[in-house]
């Protein structure tokens, strides 16, 4: 069959433009927004199809973790859960705060000092997620007799960050301290986190 | 070879139905069935008119306020709702803090584990947990409640015919039985321990009312509790914890239906277009 | 294979000429779905349903898919599970509105179809293997609605279970047997609602590839049409697309909308109360029904209530139930009438409208309570749906005189534009 686009290309006959039907653009422009529209639908469609991957409400809802302080002593550490990672707490010794006290920021790769990673007045207690800031390991060091690794901190065996006594990174491939989790003194010996 | 067959399978069935057919006809005549109480005294919920209801119905939220309060303060002695969160209660108007507040001052404490014994313990409530059940489990509710189960509220809307009308209507449907009924069925009277109710599809229930007066609850935004404004409130908020999403899907369903619409009226356009210059 | 008047695929850019060299998969979809399909001019709305029972099957493919990443295939869990995606999960409740709400559009959209193809006689030769791949896919789709519906694993969920794997115990003799080794127990628990999931998630994928075959099985004689007559040569067809790529548009845009309709404003209509009570196995619902895509074939099964001969009445409700539908693999060869189309077949165009009514009243019956009235109702609506298939079709089919055809597709195209045969040229004016 011949169509009239054979027949008379677009726009070549300005007297035909305004005959019903007989336009070509007319013509194609209702099967082009009817195929554009279905491609609009196509693409809407597929949003509640990536956002039920995304955490749902029941894992959005903020949970708290109530940490009891007064069974760790001084050198002591222990590890939790905190929203379903590992949680450190560790009652550092003064000679630990010393030693972390000690290292001039500017050399750290993530600068931040003991006391910005800690409450005021209870630098001893550091409390950081057990989760490895490389690929997500656990580290070693919070458990009894756990290897500390080679700065006294933690010591993540998967690839060999290791991480000193504020659990800030010093060697190996982790780009970041260990991160220091939102929580609050409820008193003197119980932490609320979260 | 196929159609004798058939035929002869086809002869079967229907000699099987009509064999049948003519003992149901037979049975229907010398032994009808006997007309049963439930079948005669039952009655359907009326329309209490919830704003919910309707193609693009809405929450009244006041109301549901209300119902959750008539919930707290007199369905959850028995009924749990066990998947309703109190972090859910936010989508019902509450502020973060107030629900902090609410489930912190629930009477009904979290079942958890003592993390020095091990041993079960209790804590306090906390958003994100889902409303503590009344009863440890099911043995515990049924001792407790005269040997019949609470049913979970969470669904109660969805889980019955009718099921906004219906709650509201087993509320205020508790009665004396009718002296005709004990009269025509002198086997259906009312066993001890339970209650005659219309609504309910055996007549007998054995929840005794739980609304027994007006002015039962003090309400927080000053409605006068009257027991028909009790039921028609709890019945609200209980339409809101089956199908907490329901505006969502309102509002959806609208745009997806004027979408559709026009995509319906396009692509006839555009089938128009393809066929004109055929016969069909 | 096709009419020799079939376009051919000519890749135009050099990609897709490098792409039909390597894997001519663009060649495929061409000849069976594009403008290499020569089909009848003459299709009505009705043939739109083929291809929504396709987008039916995809869209509840691509939603349990979804489903399946939050749902738990676990007695203990599985209600709950199923709670978690209405109320937690982004998204969740529309999800499985859909999914649910969609099984029945695509039962809905594929009883139409094969309605549509005992009117037209689409069962016929030569198209006696797209028929029976038909019915294995209705069969398969059965067994599916089925076991997803035990998955939320609600009151109605768990008695379906247990009802439906009790058929197997009519089986005389080992039929106990069968019925534990189905479910992995002597009721509806954990091992069932597993296995089920399982085959749930599997048997959509095994749909998939028999409407392959019942494609490509239609491909070898093409489509059927309104009229029944053979396609005679190129001026009785147009190419799939765009002509029927646009009409099954407007179907498609319909199909949606009802859907939306159904998912949107009535997500529930469809479903049972029971159902959002979690499984318990001391109590059964007083009215246990199953899904309405079934109520008919219920039905029958529970019109037989009298033992006859020597076979016991709970066995020929099984027989007949089962037999109802497979009965269907035999009806290209019960049916003899030369004619396809209805619409010439004055005779079998009655007793199918009577079919059709029959079905209705047997969807109803089924759901309905089992009191004499209905009992009574379903037993002769029962006699009448086998009395159709199996006595009165295969009679009819030899005694009926049919009424005179159309030479042609174009014939009949014309007459109905109110012009004469000669007049031909001008269908592509």
């Amino acid at each position: 069959m011949a169509t009239v686009e054979e027949a008379i290309p677009p726009g070549a006959n300005p007297t035909r433009y305004h005959e019903e039907g007989h336009d070509p653009r007319r013509r194609d422009f209702i099967n082009i927004a009817a195929v554009a529209w279905a491609g609009v639908g196509a693409g809407v469609i597929v949003l509640p199809l990536i956002n039920q991957m995304n955490p749902s409400a029941d894992v959005l809802a903020q949970a708290t973790t109530d940490v009891d302080l007064s069974k760790i002593a001084p050198g002591q550490a222990i590890k939790t859960i905190f929203r379903k990672q590992p949680l450190f707490v560790r009652n550092l010794t003064p000679a630990e705060i010393a030693e972390a006290d000690a290292v001039p920021v500017s050399s750290l790769r993530d600068p931040q000092t003991l006391e910005q990673r800690t409450k005021p007045g209870k630098k001893n207690w550091l409390i950081t997620l057990g989760v490895c800031t490389h690929l997500g390991c656990v580290p070693l060091g919070a458990g009894e007799g756990e290897n500390r690794g080679p700065f006294g901190g933690y010591f993540c065996p998967c690839h060999g960050s290791a991480y000193d006594t504020a659990a800030r990174i010093r060697q190996g491939p982790a780009p970041l301290n260990l991160h220091v989790p939102d929580y609050t003194f409820t008193s003197d010996t119980t932490v609320k986190v979260g | 070879m196929v159609r004798t067959i058939a035929l002869l399978i086809g002869a079967a069935f229907v000699a099987a139905l009509g064999f049948a057919l003519f003992g149901t006809i037979k049975t229907a005549i010398t032994d009808p069935a006997p007309e049963s109480a439930e079948h005669v005294f039952h009655v359907h919920p009326e329309d209490i008119g919830l704003k919910s209801a309707g193609l693009l119905g809405k929450f009244d939220l006041q109301q549901v306020q209300r119902g959750f309060q008539v919930y707290k303060e007199v369905c959850s002695a028995c009924h749990s709702l066990k998947y309703v969160h109190f972090r859910d209660l936010t989508k019902i108007g509450y502020s973060a803090g107030q629900v902090k507040a609410i489930a912190e001052a629930w009477v009904i404490e979290q079942p958890t584990i003592n993390p020095e014994t091990g041993e079960a313990a209790t804590r306090k409530n906390v958003p994100a947990d889902p409303f503590p059940s009344p009863f440890a489990n099911e043995i515990a509710a049924r001792a407790a409640n005269n040997n019949a189960l609470p049913p979970d509220l969470s669904l109660i809307t969805k889980a019955r015919e009718d099921g906004s009308n219906y709650v509201h209507a087993l509320l205020m449907g508790y009665r004396d039985q009718p002296a005709e009924l004990v009269k025509d069925f002198p086997g259906s009277k009312t066993p001890k321990g339970l209650h005659y109710n219309p609504a309910f599809a055996n007549l007998n229930i054995a929840m005794p009312p739980p609304l027994t007066q007006d002015g039962q609850i003090t309400y927080a935004d000053g409605t006068k509790a009257t027991k028909d404004q009790m039921a028609r409130d709890v019945a609200a908020f209980l339409t809101w914890s089956a199908e907490p999403n329901l505006e969502s899907r309102h509002g959806a369903g609208l745009a997806t239906v004027v979408f559709l619409a026009i995509f319906l009226f396009l692509v006839w356009g555009a089938y128009q277009n393809v066929w004109r210059d055929q016969k069909h | 294979m096709s009419f020799p008047w079939a376009k051919h695929y000519e890749p135009k850019q050099p990609l897709m000429r490098w792409l039909d060299e390597k894997l001519p998969l663009p060649r495929l979809v061409y000849n069976s779905i594009g403008a290499g399909y020569p089909v009848p001019r003459n299709l009505n709305y009705w043939w739109n349903f083929g291809v929504l029972a396709g987008v039916a099957l995809v869209c509840q493919i691509i939603t349990g898919v979804v489903l399946a990443m939050h749902y738990a295939p676990n007695a203990l869990v599985a209600f709950g599970s199923t709670e978690h995606i209405m109320r937690d999960v982004n998204g969740g409740w529309f999800l499985r509105y859909a999914h649910a709400n969609g099984a029945s559009m695509f039962l809905f959209v594929v009883y139409v179809h094969i309605a549509r193809g005992l009117y037209y006689g689409s069962y016929k030769a030569p198209r006696e293997m797209v028929w029976l791949l038909g019915v294995v896919i209705f069969l398969l789709m059965m067994a599916t609605a089925f076991m997803g519906y035990v998955l939320p694993w609600g009151q109605m969920s768990f008695w379906g279970a247990q009802v439906i794997t009790g058929f197997f115990s009519a089986i005389p003799g080992v039929g106990e047997t069968i019925r534990v080794w189905l479910l992995g127990g002597f009721a509806p628990d954990n091992a069932a609602l597993n296995r089920f999931f399982s085959l749930h998630y599997l048997l959509p994928f095994v749909i998939a590839g028999v409407i392959i075959l019942h494609i490509w099985a239609l491909h070898i004689p093409g489509s059927n049409n309104p009229t029944g007559v053979d396609v005679k040569g190129e001026q009785d067809t147009v190419p799939f697309h765009p002509y029927y790529t646009a009409k099954d548009g407007v179907g498609v845009g319909a199909f949606f909308l009802v859907f939306a309709l159904l998912v949107f404003f009535a997500p529930n209509l469809l479903g049972h109360p029971d159902n959002y009570i979690e499984a318990n196995p001391l109590s059964t619902p007083a009215h246990i029904v199953p899904e309405w895509y079934f109520l008919p074939f219920y039905a029958i099964l529970k019109s037989f209530t009298f033992n006859f001969l020597w076979i016991p009445a709970k066995l020929w409700g099984v027989l007949a139930m089962f037999g109802s539908i497979l009965l269907l693999f035999f009806l290209p060869w019960l049916d003899s009438s030369p004619v396809r189309s209805a619409s010439y077949r004055p005779k079998y165009r009655v007793f199918l409208g009577v079919l059709l009514l029959d079905v209705l009243v047997l969807g109803y019956v089924g759901g309905a309570e089992p009191i004499a009235r209905n009992v009574i109702m379903g037993q002769i609506a029962s006699m009448y749906y086998f009395a159709h298939f199996l006595i009165i079709l295969p009679w009819i089919s030899r005694s009926e005189r049919p009424l005179p055809l159309p030479t042609s597709i174009t014939e009949a195209v014309l007459a109905k534009h109110g012009e004469t045969a000669h007049a031909e040229p001008a269908l592509a004016h």
